[in-house]
């Protein structure tokens, strides 16, 4: 069976044996070294203390050179700095008072209001609005559903607080994405400087920037927006430049027939064009800029990202889900919303007078009027009244308790297994390797994945770890992120087979997958801690939950898109179903699997900083600490640290997917 | 230059040559001008267009055909200058257009060029008219004239009472109306249409053709028409150039080309086409003057246009010119003849 058709042949016999061999030779030389090097060479077990490259150090005395001392001839940088956060700050007070303190007069606590906030009704009444016009009746039920749960729970002005921060960093990021974005298409060199900055900020883990963030802007909402702004901005950038690229030629070709100078070009032909595409970028930006803006609690963004990590740093776990919920509630809307008008095309134009052209900015405005007049007469109406809300705090610090009560020795059984025999060997077995034999290691599989330039990359990149003294650091995520994307495959490679096979199964799975990952990663953590307390365990199943929706989607969507004639040839063999799945959908659907793990590396690396919070001892708890302690260095070599990884786990199966396609006779696919 | 046309002529190409591939004017250079596909391929070039030599005659329909790759798309890009030649000349009007600043370039696009596209390239974000209206938006008019301007093309183009349907709702030959209405709001000189109705049904093909000769007959642009359909051009043309591996093979009236291919390639396309279909009465009479009662047929007619008198019983008829004078006669015999050898 193994020659099916010309597209499923594999190489030269030969050459695999070649291949074959020489892996074995690499392996076995790799066996030996490990077990009998240690005598020869220490220093190549344990990184020699004396060899340390300090480039934490380095890091903290630019930084200090940058605060201190750096100018740009007209102004510093320190200058620069105050001028961005002015430029923030201006927009979010407004966003803030508007959703949620009101505009004040004076300072602190002698302040008094001159204008209360929006009431909680305009704000949902403004949604519903906004959500009928891209969806209908159906989202707008869905967006007061949302947001009255919010309100309903009491997590209403937390949440205003989180929306304000929403509220500035979307458009902020969007123009800013988008005027990148086309900066790089236009320019050939500002493309070549993007590039590799767009790649590195897409695996370097969000924490380790939020320390060179908060100590160039303090702590406060302020460094939340820019730390999010920094987060949310590179995927804009880069669907921005796709979108272009991908716009036909023959609209470009119209443009300068009739005539178009470059900026017309630009913003009436090329940008109107690519809206599609730009709208799923600016559903992007939203949900990034969402889950960003929770993790950013940490440097003082408040809201319901602050509510949850006190929570988790009190265990209180009722407060905890509830602002969790309201997080969910508010992702979902965000998502919707956004994603509808994503799938909204452009509409004729309207005729007529201003109310006639604007009938829903013409409600909303009426709305918030009536609600703010109302709301002096009916305290109800301004805020949400406290009898009116439902706490279920207890009730589920109470669930839990019942949980711990009833199935305590089983989960603890359950984790103990598991951390006996398979977490803890195997990181023991990770922490004994030696850190040349792995580095060698890595670079003959680059070598054989990819040629010699992946080979170098791959040596270069584990060399810096093992150069700045993380090593053991790293292993230790390299263990908790391996252990984690293996269960998440378990997980996620048969679910998408069956979800694959039936397509009944696939719509709900979709549905589920679609909302895991709007979800903000934050707020895997509350289940996971709450059965499991705090360790590495707990931040395994965090990672796991986190991390299972990529495996899931690409393993059915590799498989859904094997060519129909190969399965009918197969039939027309007649291949048995198993058969059918093993030895034609499977093999076919290989490429795009390695794909999958690929992302559910990414996912899993990106997760396992923030379990830094539920105690591990890795890379992650490493950048952690470095933010409580505000030392930018530390922080910023441990992220780098994490990147390498991250990007020898991504090319290396990116080349190894590239390979199996190649071998399958398949089409190289544009990324 | 000998071409005794050029003077008069609206679009001369001169030695037109587009390579593609790195540092192309370097190996054109090194190479000359007899070099074979093959060294190109070698040198890692591909060569759209090759030694191009034309002349496009005022208010003539002039239809490039080729197979799809044969570089007429490069040709008409080159005429318009939306890409740079490797070596040659383009003239309109006896200017040279690579010589002249990116500004002029741009004026004279917005002004005396107008382009079809085959994919209609319809800005989807506005509504007909304003797509229609969009070239003169660009030049800056203002928003009642140009809406005034682009109406009436709109009209003209049979999409009355479509003005504020986006591009998405109608049909591909209702879009491509748009497109021709588009093209000629800024009342160019010069009409280049690549390709315009290969993306159509063949019945909807027809239609658009027939709109498109109703269209020159009241207009009288002067078209560059691009086809890989040879009926197409048979039917549209005044003269075909056929294009081959970025060649012009022939160049010629489409009688000429049915007539008398100047290759095997020629005629491989040609035999399918009746000769009745392109043969001009004036090649078919015998001359001299007929009878006095003889229904008379113009001379610029072909012979399957004239078929139909020879149904209602006629023996022959009298071909005329165009100022009435008497050319020859049309027998019944020989339009037999040639409408059945196919
Ligand atoms: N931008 C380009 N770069 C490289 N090769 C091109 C480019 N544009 C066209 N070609 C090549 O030039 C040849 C002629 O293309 P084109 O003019 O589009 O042909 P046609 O319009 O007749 O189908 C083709 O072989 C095509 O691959
Ligand atoms: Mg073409």
């Amino acid at each position: 069976m193994a020659s099916l058709s010309p597209a499923t042949q594999a190489p030269a016999p030969k050459f695999r044996q070649v291949s074959v061999v020489l892996w074995i030779a690499a392996l076995g030389l790799f066996w030996l070294f490990w077990k009998h090097g240690a005598g020869l060479a220490p220093w190549a077990f344990d990184y020699p203390r004396a060899w340390t490259v300090p480039v934490a150090r380095w890091i903290s005395q630019a930084m200090k050179w940058l605060l201190n001392d750096a100018t740009f001839g007209l102004f510093t940088f320190e200058q620069a700095t105050r001028f961005i956060a002015a430029v923030i700050e201006v927009p979010y007070q407004v966003a803030l008072s508007l959703l949620s303190t009101g505009f004040l007069e004076g300072q602190g606590s002698t302040a008094t209001q001159i204008l209360p906030p929006l009431s909680w009704l305009a704000v949902i009444a403004v949604f519903a609005l906004i959500g009928h016009r891209a969806g209908g009746v159906r989202l707008a039920a869905l967006v007061v559903g949302c947001l009255g749960f919010v309100a309903v729970f009491g997590q209403w002005t937390s949440a205003m607080v989180t929306l304000a921060s929403i509220l500035v960093a979307v458009p902020l990021g969007v123009v800013g994405g988008l005027l990148l974005g086309i900066a790089a298409y236009r320019w050939l060199w500002v493309e070549r400087v993007l590039r590799p900055i767009l790649d590195l900020m897409q695996t370097i883990p969000v924490f380790a920037y939020l320390v060179p963030v908060l100590i160039l802007f303090g702590f406060g909402p302020t460094a939340a927006i820019v730390a999010t702004l920094i987060y949310a901005m590179p995927p804009m950038t880069r669907i921005t430049l796709l979108a272009l690229r991908r716009v036909p030629s023959e609209l470009h070709d119209l443009g300068q027939m009739v005539g178009c100078t470059r900026r017309q070009l630009t913003w009436k032909v090329l940008v109107p064009s690519a809206r599609d595409p730009l709208m799923v970028g600016v559903n992007q930006v939203i949900m990034l800029s969402l889950n960003m803006v929770i993790i950013a609690s940490m440097i003082g963004a408040g809201g319901l990202g602050f509510d949850v990590l006190a929570a988790l740093r009190k265990l209180d776990f009722g407060a905890g889900l509830e602002a969790g919920f309201a997080i969910v509630a508010l992702a979902l809307v965000l998502d919707q919303l956004s994603q509808a008008f994503a799938r909204k095309s452009w509409g004729q134009p309207v005729q007529g007078s201003w109310a006639h052209r604007h009938p829903y900015l013409l409600a909303a405005l009426a709305t918030v009027a009536l609600a703010a007049l109302l709301g002096l007469v009916v305290p109800a109406v301004q805020s949400y009244p406290k009898t009116l809300e439902i706490s279920t705090g207890t009730f589920w610090s109470n669930v839990v308790k019942w949980i711990n009560v009833n199935y305590f020795d089983t989960l603890e059984a359950i984790k103990n297994a598991l951390l006996l025999n398979l977490l803890i060997p195997f990181k023991r077995f990770l922490l004994s390797l030696p850190w040349a034999g792995v580095v060698a290691l890595l670079a003959f599989a680059g070598w054989r994945l990819g040629g010699w330039r992946l080979a170098v990359l791959t040596a270069f990149l584990a060399l810096f770890i093992a150069a700045t003294g993380q090593w053991e650091k790293a292993m230790t995520t390299v263990y908790l992120c391996g252990i984690s994307t293996m269960i998440a495959m378990l997980i996620g490679v048969p679910v998408g087979i069956a979800a694959a096979e039936k397509a009944g199964l696939w719509r709900w799975v979709q549905v589920v997958i679609d909302t895991l990952q709007t979800l903000p990663s934050f707020v895997y953590l509350m289940p996971a801690v709450m059965l499991f307390r705090v360790g590495d365990f707990t931040a395994m199943i965090a990672v796991v939950a986190f991390a299972v929706a990529p495996a899931i989607r690409y393993t059915a969507l590799g498989l859904r898109g094997v060519d129909p004639r190969l399965i009918e040839a197969g039939r027309a063999m007649g291949c048995t179903r198993s058969q059918m799945l093993t030895r034609i959908k499977l093999r076919l659907a290989l490429p795009e699997i390695l794909l999958g793990l690929n992302q559910t590396v990414m996912f899993a690396l990106s997760m396992l900083v923030i379990t830094a919070l539920v105690g591990t001892r890795d890379l992650g708890q490493e950048v952690y600490i470095a933010l409580t302690k505000a030392d930018p260095g530390r922080g910023l070599v441990a992220g780098l640290a994490v990147a390498c990884i991250a990007i020898i786990a991504d090319r290396m199966l990116h080349a190894g997917a590239r390979n199996a396609r190649a071998r399958l006779g398949l089409a190289e696919v544009q990324e | 230059m000998s071409d005794q046309a050029a003077p008069q002529a609206k679009l001369v190409c001169r030695n037109l040559w587009k390579l593609f591939g790195a540092r192309a004017p370097e190996a054109l250079d090194r190479l000359g001008s007899e070099v074979s596909a093959r060294d190109l391929a070698e040198a890692g070039l591909v060569a759209a267009v090759r030694s191009v030599d034309l002349a496009v005659q005022p208010g003539e329909v002039f239809v490039i055909m080729g197979l799809s790759g044969s570089g007429k798309s490069t040709l008409v890009r080159l005429m318009s200058r939306l890409i740079e030649p490797t070596s040659g000349e383009v003239l309109l009007d006896g200017q040279n257009l690579l010589a002249i600043s990116k500004s002029e370039m741009t004026r004279i696009r917005r002004h005396r060029m107008g382009m079809v596209f085959q994919h209609f390239a319809l800005l989807p974000h506005l509504s007909v008219l304003d797509n229609v209206a969009f070239p003169l938006a660009v030049q800056g008019l203002n928003r009642a004239e140009r809406l005034k301007r682009a109406s009436a093309m709109v009209e003209l183009v049979g999409l009355a009472g479509r003005e504020d349907a986006m591009p998405r709702q109608l049909s591909g030959g209702q879009q491509q109306r748009v497109g021709i209405a588009r093209s000629l709001a800024v009342e160019p000189e010069l009409w280049f249409l690549d390709e315009p109705f290969s993306a159509l049904d063949p019945l909807i093909r027809r239609e658009m053709q027939d709109e498109l000769m109703r269209l020159q007959q009241v207009l009288k642009k002067t078209i560059v028409f691009i086809t890989h359909d040879f009926d197409e051009a048979i039917r549209l043309a005044d003269r075909i150039a056929i294009m081959k591996d970025g060649e012009i093979v022939q160049c010629d009236t489409p009688e000429q080309v049915v007539l008398n291919p100047a290759t095997d390639y020629v005629r491989e396309f040609s035999r399918a086409v009746p000769r009745a279909k392109v043969m001009r009465v004036t090649s078919a009479m015998e001359p001299g003057a007929g009878g006095a009662d003889l229904a008379e047929v113009a001379g610029s007619a072909t012979v399957a246009e004239a078929a139909p008198a020879f149904l209602q019983g006629a023996e022959a008829l009298q071909v005329t010119g165009p100022d009435g004078a008497k050319l020859g006669v049309l027998r019944r015999d020989a339009v037999i003849r040639l409408m059945l050898e196919g």
